[in-house]
């Protein structure tokens, strides 16, 4: 099934590269969609009507939240959704769904004010993490060796400006064996694994961490099945440490970068995306086409409405929102 | 082949160049963006932003 699959951008980054050749080869249309040139009426978006799904690779968190919340009301499927985005965007937000799904995460308290910060630290004990409640790539990450080191990283946080940067998100300092573990899954089922090593505390990828091949035993594949759940489904990210005993799950990301990932496995990544992908567009067309029978045997009149697929707006809203249309694809 | 905007370098891109892709200038190490592809063109690369990441 040939689709026309939306990829929205700011930058084209390798990753974006590597899905843009995965999806031209298996024959797909692709519309590259630059957002910083868009604009998002209430009721539409030219660059959004013609495709059959919309891939968010947008770089900018604050892009990516509203542009999945549009291509939702538009009707058009996107992935991630707008839910997975909003939560997988804010560390306050993933934490509070990763605890209520009682998937392990690591302790973490959130204050309001410099003061209340500073107790939560001393609560804590020392090294523990300070981290922005926005933010990638283990910037503005701060572990707090002492109590003077926390009341200058507060200070200075406190004065950044952006009134994120005031909602203090103090978080147990996890001694990992020097390496995490990022899985990519589709849906909470992994494409592929590897480690992240680094004799810095921080071991993103993005800070150039040594890379490895992880295969997720069947308590990692548990965990990275219910964060995903967690969090709304979808591609994502899933970042894990091993806490000797058991894993605990410190991020989920939504747009998730996997050029790292792609040079370190045997796994074709951006092919299984695209595996997925097909799924999600062969779900909806499934889902469009019960509709459209419907409609017909009901012999109303959306054909005068010009609505190409005989569905009217809310319906087909409706329709390509469920959760269900998304995950019960497959050709 | 294209020239750098900063310092006037020429630059050979690969073929499978993408609009939207940044690349860098090897003379002035300039971080410059393909906006166009037929002809290609280049333009000075958006500053990173606080909230750009995964």
């Amino acid at each position: 099934m040939d689709a026309t699959v939306g990829v929205a951008y700011s930058r084209i980054r390798r990753d974006e590269k590597l899905l843009l050749s995965a999806l031209r080869e298996r024959g797909h249309t692709v519309e590259k969609i630059d957002v910083r040139k868009q604009r998002f009426g209430l009721e539409s978006n030219e660059a959004l009507e013609s495709v059959d799904v919309l891939v968010d690779r947008c770089l900018a968190t604050s892009r990516s939240r509203y542009l999945t919340q549009f291509a939702e009301s538009y009707g058009v499927p996107v992935v991630n959704r707008a839910e997975t985005a909003d939560v997988c965007a804010d560390k306050v937000k993933t934490s509070l769904a990763l605890s209520d799904a009682g998937v392990p995460t690591p302790e973490t308290t959130v204050a309001f004010t410099t003061e209340a910060a500073l107790e939560a630290i001393e609560s804590f004990g020392y090294p523990c993490v300070l981290k922005p409640v926005v933010g990638s790539w283990g910037r503005l990450m701060a572990k707090v060796d002492s109590r003077s080191a926390a009341e200058a990283v507060l200070e200075h946080k406190a004065t950044l400006g952006h009134y994120e940067h005031s909602i203090f998100y103090v978080q147990e300092f996890v001694e990992k064996p020097g390496r995490d573990i990022r899985v990519v899954a589709v849906d909470g089922e992994p494409v592929a694994a590897m480690t992240r090593s680094s004799a810095h505390w921080l071991t993103n990828a993005a800070q150039g961490a040594e890379v490895a091949p992880f295969e997720p035993d069947e308590r990692a594949r548990e965990l990275v099945a219910r964060a995903s759940e967690a969090v709304g489904g979808g591609l994502l990210g899933v970042d894990l440490m091993e806490t000797g005993d058991d894993y605990t799950v410190h991020e989920v990301n939504h747009t998730v970068e996997f050029k790292a990932l792609n040079d370190a496995v045997e796994v074709d990544v951006p092919a299984a995306v695209v595996d997925w992908l097909e799924s999600v567009v062969g779900g909806t067309a499934d889902a469009d086409e019960t509709v459209g029978d419907a409609d017909e045997a009901a012999g109303d009149a959306d054909e005068a409405v010009g609505d190409a697929d005989g569905m009217d707006r809310d319906t087909e809203r409706a329709e390509r929102q469920s959760p269900g249309t998304l995950e019960t694809g497959g050709d | 082949m294209v020239e750098c905007i900063e310092c006037g370098a020429a630059l050979t891109l690969h073929d499978d160049v993408e609009t939207g892709e940044i690349v860098d200038c090897g003379t002035c190490g300039a971080e410059l963006e393909v906006i166009a592809v037929d002809p290609v063109e280049v333009d000075t690369a958006p500053e990173l932003q606080q909230d750009w990441g995964e």
